[in-house]
């Protein structure tokens, strides 16, 4: 049996002429400081692409890229098709665990210095490989073709109309015609499927064949400086000196990180499932909040948080800035130390971005800024604000949530976040203060002063002027009260 | 024979393969680069544009706002439900109407109109819109986006086709008013 194995495999080689080069490069050698825990992610990154790639082509099976008919599809695999759900879950988690992996390939390369002189090439490639692995992530949400796909491709449209004369253009070019429809599901489609995937394997065979070409990147010592005139020498002899084949002394730690990231992939998909889909993309039923996956969280949080005037040029030019800025470092820091110890600004600028980002996805989690549609009439005001009051001041408790103040305004914890909470607003504001603020808003507040009668207004700045902290006066305005002659004593502090 | 300023019989006629090859290319890339434009030229010449009808104008009492449905005027038969849109019709008085996109003027969230407050909500990031569709406060840069709107044969109109983004020309044309408070 053996020997027809072997008789086979020499008639093949005999034709293909690949086994020489095949275990050339497998025993290639290489410094043996680099077969760490710490270079295993690019590999990673491939075998996940793999995974994406076969669980991919397992979905395409079933899966029906129409508008009409696509959201269906995923019902039919999630629910009537054996293991539908695994696979779907699978290419679901995969795609998360691959942007991850990417990251961290990517945080890794940077703190070692590794897209210095010779990879600059190899760096720049990898840069494409990120905003495709991004691009993938965005076109495989709206295959979803569910509601938080349909507003999503809204907010890409919304997006794209800003860029100056040409937005318009972009926006039908992107949808495929006027509207979200049909053909924009077919055109993600063709790129997710097609396009995208084409590129990123031509694109990553050029990454793998530089890495072969050019050697793994040492592991950095402070003091050991790149220099374009010495460094491949003393590349070299260090191969040559303290090298090791990389099969079998460097893969076996790619084997094994690679299979406990499967294995990792494969835990989320049996534990959490799928992603969706969420609800039917049928644009008529408004009662929707979409929220972009997890990868784009932070641009959500962005969005809301930019002063409006300074949205459209972040939007625009921000990103183009950033992908400049990755293509260009291999250039502007080609030489010098590779040792994140001796490059206190590299590590501060990734820890910087590191914390912004994770603080953006941390709030887009919660999302203060956006009002609590149901907050008005599904959270009651808490029991101890009613207490021992007026029937006024109750009155004005009933304004206060009919017309939605609760939704932005939140009471005892609960309601929206978008304004300030107002538990213990009349400590804040007097009562000129707050008959101001609610009748000409102001401070990213709407003017109610159209919206309620003269009695209302009362009602609700009384109700108002009860909301302070046990013990704590409200706030009065002395001037008011020595010009009037009121007395200090205007109002007692409500017990709770 | 040859020498450096002469061109070998098997090199020009290498050179007019390539020009051939070439001259092919660009002919083929013309029809083939007006298919992959063919939704921004159509969209250029306003072919998507057509006025459609939400209802009768009894449907919509004075002073008030509703929501209302309506079948985009392009459709293709893989469209499924998205060809059907939303908008919300705000009655004046009398024949006078204005009918607002769905879409929040920041970023196309779904906005819901409040009767008891008068305001237009986006649970997207916060914008806020009075009842005649100018911006409240929050991240929208402008108002609400306006339909162009008539009455016909008791019939309240609109002109509608296209997706409203804050770039579209179209949402230029209407309801661009200066944000101010109502």
């Amino acid at each position: 049996m053996r020997r027809l194995i072997a008789q086979i495999g020499e008639w093949l080689d005999q034709r293909l002429q690949l086994a020489a080069p095949i275990r050339e490069i497998a025993e290639h050698p290489v410094p043996r400081s680099t077969a760490s825990w710490w270079y295993v992610f690019g590999s990673a990154a491939l075998v996940i692409f793999v995974l994406q790639l076969v669980t991919g082509i397992l979905l395409a099976l079933l899966y029906v890229p129409s508008g009409a008919e696509a959201w269906s599809s995923l019902q039919v695999l999630n629910h009537d098709v054996t293991l539908g759900w695994f696979v779907r879950a699978l290419h679901g988690w995969g795609s998360n665990f691959m942007v991850a992996i990417v990251l961290i390939h990517m945080v890794q390369v940077f703190l070692f210095g590794a897209y210095k002189f010779p990879r600059e090439l190899t760096w720049i490639i990898g840069v494409f490989l990120l905003l495709m692995t991004l691009g993938m992530a965005f076109t495989g949400q709206v295959l979803r073709f569910d509601q938080d796909a349909y507003w999503g491709l809204g907010i890409g449209a919304s997006i794209a109309s800003r860029v100056p004369v040409l937005g318009p253009a972009i926006v039908k070019l992107m949808l495929g015609g006027p509207i979200i429809a049909g053909a924009t599901l077919s055109r993600f489609f063709a790129l997710h499927v097609f396009v995208i995937p084409g590129l990123l394997i031509a694109l990553v065979s050029l990454h793998l064949l530089l890495v072969l070409k050019l050697g793994i990147n040492e592991w950095p010592m402070p003091g050991r400086v790149v220099k374009k005139a010495t460094y491949l020498r003393e590349y070299h002899e260090l191969t040559k000196k303290d090298g090791a084949p990389f099969v079998p002394y460097a893969v076996w730690k790619d084997l094994f990180f690679a299979a406990c990231i499967l294995l990792a992939v494969a835990a989320c998909a049996v534990y959490f499932g799928p992603f969706g889909p969420t609800g039917y993309p049928d644009p008529t039923i408004i009662q929707t909040a979409p929220k972009p996956d997890y990868f784009f969280l932070w641009l959500y949080a962005l969005l809301s948080l930019l002063p409006p005037s300074m949205e459209t040029p972040a939007l625009l030019i921000g990103p183009v800035l950033a992908i400049i800025g990755l293509l260009l470092l291999p250039f502007l820091s080609g030489e010098g130390e590779k040792s994140w110890r001796r490059r206190p600004i590299a590590v501060l600028t990734l820890l910087l971005i590191a914390v912004t980002l994770g603080t953006f996805t941390h709030l887009a989690g919660f999302a203060p800024w956006s009002p609590h549609m149901n907050a008005w009439s599904g959270n009651p005001v808490p029991q101890r604000f009613l207490h021992g009051t007026t029937a006024l001041e109750r009155q004005g408790a009933l304004v206060f949530q009919v017309k939605q103040c609760r939704n932005c305004h939140s009471l005892g914890e609960l309601g929206g976040q978008r304004g300030p909470a107002l538990d213990s607003v009349a400590a804040r504001l007097t009562q000129d203060q707050l008959i101001r603020q609610v009748i000409q808003g102001g401070g990213n507040m709407p003017a109610y002063g159209k919206n309620l009668s003269p009695a209302e207004t009362t009602a609700l700045v009384a109700f108002l002027e009860t909301l302070h902290p046990a013990g704590q006066a409200p706030a009065r305005d002395t001037a008011r009260d020595a010009a009037l002659g009121e007395s200090t004593e205007r109002r007692v502090p409500a017990q709770p | 024979m040859s020498n450096e300023n002469t061109l070998s019989r098997r090199a020009l006629l290498m050179k007019l393969g390539i020009l051939f090859n070439a001259l092919v290319a660009a002919a083929l890339a013309v029809p083939i680069v007006r298919f992959l434009l063919s939704s921004v030229t159509r969209g250029r010449a306003n072919g998507y544009l057509s006025w459609v009808p939400l209802g009768s104008v009894s449907q919509f009492p004075e002073g008030e706002t509703r929501l209302a449905t309506f079948r985009n005027p392009y459709v293709m038969p893989t469209d499924g439900k998205t060809v059907d849109t939303a908008c919300w019709v705000r009655r004046v008085a009398g024949d006078q109407f204005q009918v607002f996109a769905i879409n929040c003027a920041h970023l196309g969230c779904p906005v819901r109109w409040f009767p008891q407050s008068g305001l237009f909500m986006c649970p997207c990031h916060g914008g806020a819109y009075y009842r005649d569709g100018s911006r409240a406060s929050g991240p929208p840069e402008r108002g609400l986006f306006e339909y162009p709107t008539k009455v016909q044969n008791g019939l309240v109109t609109i002109q509608a086709g296209e997706l409203p983004t804050p770039g579209a020309p179209t949402a230029a044309l209407v309801g661009g008013k200066p944000p101010c408070a109502a």
